[in-house]
């Protein structure tokens, strides 16, 4: 029958109904509906199995704290694991599946594990499994691996999008049961601006569980109320179905939004949105978690939290159990019963461990005191259970309430340690609390609706105060102060069957005495050892009751033993969420030149360079290996002309009097005596005397410079000089500006390069080589009035110059020059036919500038100047930078003149093992120098330049291969420099 | 008492009533002849090689809190030894064979299981800075692959090699590399060393060092004056106040790593994964859980705790790689501090201070070190000698410019 | 972390990039007689304390300022934020 065990009233909508599965059978339910409380209605009893022993789970709570009610939620690609159905809002076409068994749930394989319980104690993984070595990762291990974990991930790419955002409020108001609209009431009407979150997507928390009434109005209708009222408020911000789920520094909070997780079809809008939130106060109304009692085999389907059975009953009209008994502590227990006997279920008893309680019991239900529930049977749901005075009741469900847990999480996630308390035997938020932030109602350990609702106006009150609103002083709602007196039982002392802590993850009463028996008792040692409380639900129903055995066992009180911390998130977040948008292509910027567009035309294969896309080689129709491509472009900057965009390069325009001295002061090289109108090169040390990055500096005016740096110092570099500027010489009159992306640049390298640039350049100006020689810079124009820096400066080492235009005239500017150039049969090059030009040229770059090389490794140690004082020079003369028998740059040629080299390969003595003790050095880089006909590399070896022509190994045994190698100068081409000064 | 399968069985039988506490409670004497300060796992490991290679035995822990209660109960449980420089390789490769033997030689399994780990390339230059670290790996006795990306497809199907931001094109593998269960390893030396006679006292904070005359003779702790002829300082991330009270300053800043871990998945990955290019590194418990971290906060901290931009930013980097773990849920964050050096790489050395000697600059690493670490740590306070391996982990070594810098960032602790 | 920038009012700490102590502002005289040594107690030791911290600052997604920021390493309570330039000057810092 459909929806057997449903009833009156509750916050449904009866006038829809919604269809959904749960392995595989149809079932229905309505709005208002979680999944649970829908299965619930339709009398489905066996929802899941434990971790380790496999044994059947039914559902245990109404809440995010659920440990058992965990289930495979939606299909294909949008499958989602360990999701519990207690907070899975029903939509129509729902499809659910339980997890963690073999074979179908009623008839799981790994229920074997149960029978082997005695073997698998706490911690027995430790001891065993050693012999034979080799069989733990072969054997032991997978099997252990393949049956442990929960649900399945879809293993394909999560279809959703999430979002991400940032609110600012004065007063942030975590929860939204009586205490959280109280204050949020409180703060709204005083002006300030207020959020109000609530994980649920009904607020008014246990409002909606409980038949108490506020001023009259039942509790529920209250809430309506006050939220109708809040909702009409332009200075507050209602948020249902976020979770706030972390206290950060600052004031500063994490929240998730679940934006379409109750739909069945999101419409592509985002599932859920990751908020920061900054708020100037914040008051936790989180209320209050109920935990259960230790008593034999207490984890049996149909076994529930009192709270729980009483929020499904009066909430949405299901009922856990026609015949319903209770086990209880304390006065809250006996509510359920009278809820549950309202709503037309039998009681079948009422068991109190407690001596004596003025409560009224419902009519029929026999009451026991001072007697506990010892046992209990039903394999997939429970029958019956036998009571500490003999006797047994029938019933299918037990609702147990061990008393109320305020959910001090929050006030936790900044070391704040909660503080046990006596009267509501539970532990309340401690003294230290994250800065701004107030506790109000069950959360602060005031269980009473009255209390909540006072304390949430109270601390509303004080908080808004101190942010200068004032209130208006305004009584909270009258309430009554229901009975909620509590006792301190948690275990039910008996040798007999398990009894159950930890439910998801199997840990009974007797690993815990395990673990104190081996000497595991700090709290810290309990929980790593047994694992307690550090399955899905994060201990929020159990530690305590771990606690408290093990403050029996060791003769302490709970508060002696301690709490262990707890840690955000508050409820697990999907990492997608925390994600946001950055993934795919979008996980980190692309930052594009202005050639990108004409170079994508020209049909260039891109590359990576940091966050830049560069042309890698301009592939040309018939070329069918890159090396084609790339040997001709190179070909061609040494015969004739070409054109590369080297726009990535860092730049830096430094102006101000003493710009000069400055450069002085960070290049390790002489900058003051630099001429107008002249580039130099520059090297950079850190202050530790290695080298951070190199390029050349051009002096434009008498306080104007501009610097070049590499493409992946270009941020750090940046850094560097300004904290030079700001915090070592803030008395010199220099100013910085990063103009990266200012200027498109190009490099325009190769004997008729002259005669290119003068189809591209101004005529007024003059570019022979007698007025603007090798190492010279100007201001210039360029096809009519463009202006353009141009720079003769030459990577290549052949005669070229570097063309600077401001961004915007970029693509104009390679197109334009490719057309001039044609004449001259000019070829764009990518960054490996640049890379080719600088090797067979022996200049370093980040493979050689690798953070880990000197000056003097370099073979520029005459660069570093001893006559000033600039960053790095001090300490790059300390003994082990400066060995004799320190590394060289020096070049690489294969003996036998077909062999490649490969970077990486490790420089090892003829004759001699490739060993740690042997190893000489490493190359760097290497490439196939179409000028040469043979490859080539560069790299560092000890003593290197005092090794000229001796033949060593180069090792790579990573990829098999050795060969040898003759030390040669790294500057394959040209030597003396001249091509770049024709 | 010793462990075995046999021995879980009969004590299965017969109500698991014959189990004996794995460590004892002492009192603390009034002098020993070492003491260690700090009971996290290289402490204890140093206290189990003395005892067990060196046959030194009147020595005391000392642990402020619980045993095992620093970094080795906090961090994502990798081991690996695939270094570059000749500083680091041959002492972390052996530590990793000593990582092989562990359990057989102290009687605990620890879970060592080496799944393989793999950092991804996206680029020719990283491929090359790999394989010089892969020979350099081969070279001092380890084990390394260059995987291209047909092979590592093969190994990690599930990357997203077709959309990634920066293109996945291989990685480094070292099949030898893998995780450990963490908190085992603290137990299982902190075992060894009591069965052996080594006293560890928990709840015992030292507040002070008794040094006359530049010779360190013991310490005042909050349960006593102490008397030792050695004294061994062992506390990683509380290394700059521990050390401040002998009047010392360190090359070393506190800084947080935080740590993620998710609810329980049936497998998902192999072994472990590293994404350099964002900040991101991954594996997967034997009981289900995705464990993952990525970069320090970045700031210096004494707090076990971080913030909301690095969490964001280390699920980033394994969205970007492995966008299938977008609907698993982060379970649970947690911060270490971590004793951040300026070279990335730790010491293991005398002090200036006659006695009194100094273990830590482990940076975000020292998990992976804890056999070596105390094995060598051990011999140098039985022997004093440094170990073979640890030669160059000396504290005065940027005085002379003896850098071990594997990433080349230099003296700025929160860029290694 | 928001960091409350004397020019620019409170701002996120991610906009910032860190440096570490703000010692590092005391760069030795390269002249000195033992330079060698102080350029190494300057660059490589630390009092790395646990409570307040001067450290260093830079506002990279911001105006490019350096900042001292007093901020205290077991709570991450900030106390003060001051421009670099001017402790740097205050600490007789020029040219």
């Amino acid at each position: 029958m459909s929806q057997s065990n449903r009833t009156q009233g509750g916050h449904i909508d009866r006038s829809k109904t919604l269809r959904f599965t749960f392995n595989g059978s149809r079932l229905e339910g309505h709005p208002g509906d979680t999944l649970a409380s829908a299965l619930i209605a339709n009398g489905v009893r066996l929802v899941g199995r434990s971790f380790k022993y496999h044994r059947p789970r039914g559902i245990f709570s109404a809440g995010s704290e659920e440990p058992n009610a965990l289930v495979e939620l939606r299909r294909d690609a949008h499958r989602e694991p360990n999701t519990r159905a207690t907070v899975t809002e029903l939509f129509d076409g729902l499809a659910a599946n339980s997890q963690n068994h073999r074979g179908p749930l009623r008839y799981d394989l790994l229920a074997v594990n149960d029978y082997l319980s005695p073997f698998l104690t706490a911690g027995f993984y430790y001891k065993t499994f050693m012999w034979p070595k080799a069989f733990w990762e072969k054997l032991y291990e997978p099997i252990i691996r393949a049956s442990a974990g929960l649900g399945r991930l879809s293993m394909q790419e999560d279809p959703d999008a999430y979002d991400k955002g940032f609110l600012h409020c004065d007063l942030l108001i975590i929860g939204a049961g009586p205490a959280g609209l109280s204050a949020a009431l409180t703060a709204a009407r005083s002006g300030a601006r207020v959020i109000l979150a609530d994980e649920d997507f009904r607020l008014g928390g246990r409002l909606n569980a409980e038949t108490l009434e506020i001023s009259g109005d039942s509790g529920a209708d209250w809430a309506q109320a006050t939220v109708a009222e809040l909702s009409s408020m332009d200075n507050v911000r209602l948020m249902p179905r976020t979770t706030v789920y972390g206290a950060y520094d600052h004031g500063i909070y994490g929240a998730i939004e679940r934006k379409t997780d109750h739909l069945a079809d999101g419409g592509g809008k985002p599932r859920q949105v990751l908020w920061r939130i900054y708020s100037r106060r914040a008051i936790l109304c989180a209320g209050a978690t109920e935990r259960s009692i230790a008593f034999g085999n207490n984890d049996r389907p149909g076994i529930m939290l009192a709270g729980s059975v009483r929020a499904y009953a009066n909430r949405w009209a299901a009922l856990p159990g026609r015949r319903v008994a209770v086990f209880t502590n304390n006065d809250d227990g006996w509510r359920t019963a009278s809820d549950l006997a309202a709503q037309g279920a039998e009681i079948a008893a009422i068991v109190d461990t407690r001596e004596r309680a003025s409560l009224a019991a419902p009519a029929g239900a026999a009451v026991s005191m001072g007697t506990s529930v010892v046992d209990t049977k039903g394999r997939h749901g429970l029958k019956g259970v036998a009571l500490s005075n003999g006797s047994t009741v029938e019933c299918d469900c037990l609702a147990v309430s061990g008393g109320w847990s305020p959910n001090v999480h929050l006030t936790c996630h900044q070391r704040g340690r909660p503080v046990w308390r006596d009267d509501i035997a539970g532990f309340a938020p401690g003294p230290d609390l994250p800065d701004g932030m107030r506790v109000a109602g069950a959360a602060n350990g005031s269980l009473t609706l009255a209390a909540a609702l006072r304390e949430g106006h109270e601390q509303a009150s004080a908080a808004a105060g101190e942010l200068g609103f004032s209130t208006v002083a305004k009584t909270p709602p009258a309430a009554e102060d229901e009975a909620v007196e509590a006792s301190a039982f948690f275990h039910v002392k008996n040798d007999g069957p398990r009894a159950w802590i930890d439910l998801q993850n199997d840990v009974t009463a007797k690993d815990v005495k395990l673990a104190h028996q081996e000497g595991f008792r700090s709290v810290e040692h309990l929980k790593r050892y047994t694992t307690l409380g550090m399955a899905t639900d994060q201990g929020k129903t159990a530690n305590l009751l771990g606690l408290s055995v093990m403050a029996e066992c060791t003769g302490r009180t709970i508060p002696e033993t301690g709490t262990t911390i707890f840690r955000p998130p508050y409820t697990p977040v999907p990492i997608g969420a925390f994600a946001g948008r950055a993934r795919g292509k979008e996980f980190r910027p692309t930052r594009l030149t202005t050639s990108h567009k004409w170079a994508e035309e020209r049909g260039a294969v891109f590359v990576e360079a940091g966050q830049w896309l560069r042309a890698q080689w301009f592939p040309q129709s018939g070329e069918t290996r890159w090396r084609e491509s790339v040997d001709r472009e190179a070909a061609a900057v040494r015969g004739s002309v070409g054109i590369c965009d080297v726009t990535t390069l860092g730049k830096i325009d430094i102006q101000g009097r003493d710009a000069a001295e400055f450069l002085n002061k960070v290049y390790a090289n002489g900058f003051a005596k630099l001429a107008v109108g002249k580039v130099r090169y520059g090297l950079m040390l850190r202050e530790d005397g290695i080298v951070m990055d190199d390029g050349t500096t051009a002096r434009l005016g008498e306080n104007h410079f501009v610097m070049t740096t590499t493409t992946a110092n270009a941020v750090s570099v940046f850094r560097h000089m300004e904290f030079c500027r700001q915090c070592l010489w803030p008395g010199l009159d220099v100013h910085l500006i990063s103009a990266t992306e200012q200027w498109a640049q190009f490099a325009v390298a190769g004997p008729r390069s002259r005669d290119l640039l003068r189809k591209a350049v101004d005529p007024e100006f003059d570019i022979s080589s007698e007025a603007f020689p090798f190492m010279g810079c100007g201001e210039v124009s360029v096809f009519g009035g463009t202006p353009a820096r141009l720079f003769r400066i030459s990577f290549s080492g052949e005669l070229a110059y570097e063309i600077a235009v401001p961004a915007r005239y970029g693509d104009a500017m390679i197109r334009a020059l490719m057309e001039v150039g044609e004449e001259f049969g000019v070829v764009p090059y990518g960054t490996e036919a640049l890379s080719v030009l600088r090797i067979e040229k022996g200049h370093p770059v980040a493979a050689e500038l690798c953070g880990q090389t000197t000056a003097r490794d370099l073979g520029l140690g005459r660069m570093v100047s001893k006559k000033k004082d600039c960053i790095g020079n001090t300490l790059s003369e300390r003994s082990n930078l400066n060995r004799e028998d320190g590394l060289s740059l020096v070049g690489f040629a294969p003996v036998m003149r077909n062999d490649q080299l490969s970077a990486g390969a490790h420089f090892v003595s003829r004759g001699k093992p490739a060993s740690t003790e042997n190893d000489e050095g490493w190359m760097t880089s290497v490439a196939y120098s179409p000028e040469l006909g043979h490859s080539i590399g560069l790299g560092f070896i000890a003593g290197g330049h005092e090794r000229m022509g001796e033949i060593i190994q180069a090792a790579d045994p990573l990829r098999g291969r050795t060969i040898e190698v003759r030390i040669v100068s790294p500057h394959f081409v040209d030597p003396e420099g001249e091509r770049q000064r024709a | 008492m010793r462990y075995s399968g046999f021995k879980v069985l009969w004590e299965g039988l017969t109500g698991n009533r014959g189990w004996q506490p794995v460590w004892r409670e002492p009192e603390p004497k009034s002098s020993y002849d070492i003491i260690i300060v700090g009971g996290g796992g290289h402490g204890l490991s140093t206290a189990y090689y003395l005892a067990r290679e060196f046959g030194l035995t009147n020595i005391a822990v000392l642990e402020k809190g619980w045993l095992g209660s620093g970094n080795v109960g906090r961090n994502t449980t990798i081991i690996r030894s695939n270094y570059m420089l000749p500083g680091n390789e041959p002492f972390y490769e052996l530590s990793m064979k000593l990582w092989e033997d562990l359990e057989q030689d102290f009687n605990y399994n620890a879970m060592v299981s080496q799944r393989g780990i793999i950092n991804l390339y996206h680029s020719d230059p990283q491929r090359d800075a790999f394989a010089r670290r892969g020979n350099a790996m081969i070279m001092a006795g380890a084990d390394a692959v260059l995987l291209d990306r047909a092979g590592l497809e093969k190994q990690c199907p599930f990357l997203d090699f077709d959309n990634a931001r920066f293109p996945i094109k291989g990685g480094l593998w070292q099949p030898r590399g893998g995780t450990v269960r963490h908190d085992a390893v603290a137990w299982g030396y902190a075992r060894g060393a009591d069965i052996r006679g080594v006293d560890i006292i928990q709840n015992c904070e030292v507040t002070g060092f008794l040094i006359e005359d530049g010779v360190c003779s013991g310490v005042e702790t909050t349960r006593g004056t102490i008397e030792a002829k050695k004294t061994a300082v062992c506390v990683a991330g509380s290394s700059g106040r521990v050390m401040a009270k002998a009047g010392m300053r360190l090359p070393i800043e506190s800084h947080v790593l935080q740590a993620f871990v998710s609810e329980g998945l049936k497998p998902v990955i192999p072994g472990v994964i590293t994404f350099g290019a964002g900040h991101f590194y991954v594996s997967q418990s034997d009981k289900g859980g995705l464990v993952f971290g990525g970069d320090i906060d970045g700031y210096n901290t004494y707090a076990q705790r971080g913030n909301l931009p690095v969490v964001e930013d280390v699920c980033e980097g394994g969205m970007a790689i492995m966008p299938m773990i977008g609907r698993a849920r982060l379970l649970r964050a947690w911060g270490g501090v971590m004793d951040m050096s300026m070279d990335g790489s730790p010491f293991i050395d005398r002090t200036h201070i006659a006695g009194l000697y100094f273990n830590g600059g482990w940076c975000y690493g020292g998990f992976k070190a804890t056999p070596a670490s105390g094995f060598c740590y051990a011999h140098l306070l039985a022997k004093d000698e440094p170990h073979p391996t640890a030669t160059e982990y000396r504290l005065d070594r940027f005085i002379s410019g003896g850098m071990i810098d594997e990433k080349g960032v230099g003296a700025q602790p929160n860029l290694h | 972390m928001i960091i409350n920038h004397p020019l620019l009012g409170p701002r996120d700490a991610s906009e910032f990039t860190y440096l570490g102590d703000a010692s590092l502002i005391d760069r030795p005289d390269w002249q000195a007689e033992d330079a060698q040594q102080q350029f190494h107690d300057y660059l490589y030791l630390r009092d790395n304390p646990a409570g307040e911290h001067r450290e260093l600052w830079f506002h990279e997604q911001g105006d490019r300022s350096w900042l001292v920021v007093t901020r205290n390493t077991l709570t991450h309570e900030i106390t003060g934020v001051e421009l670099a330039r001017d402790v740097a000057m205050q600490r007789g810092r020029g040219r």
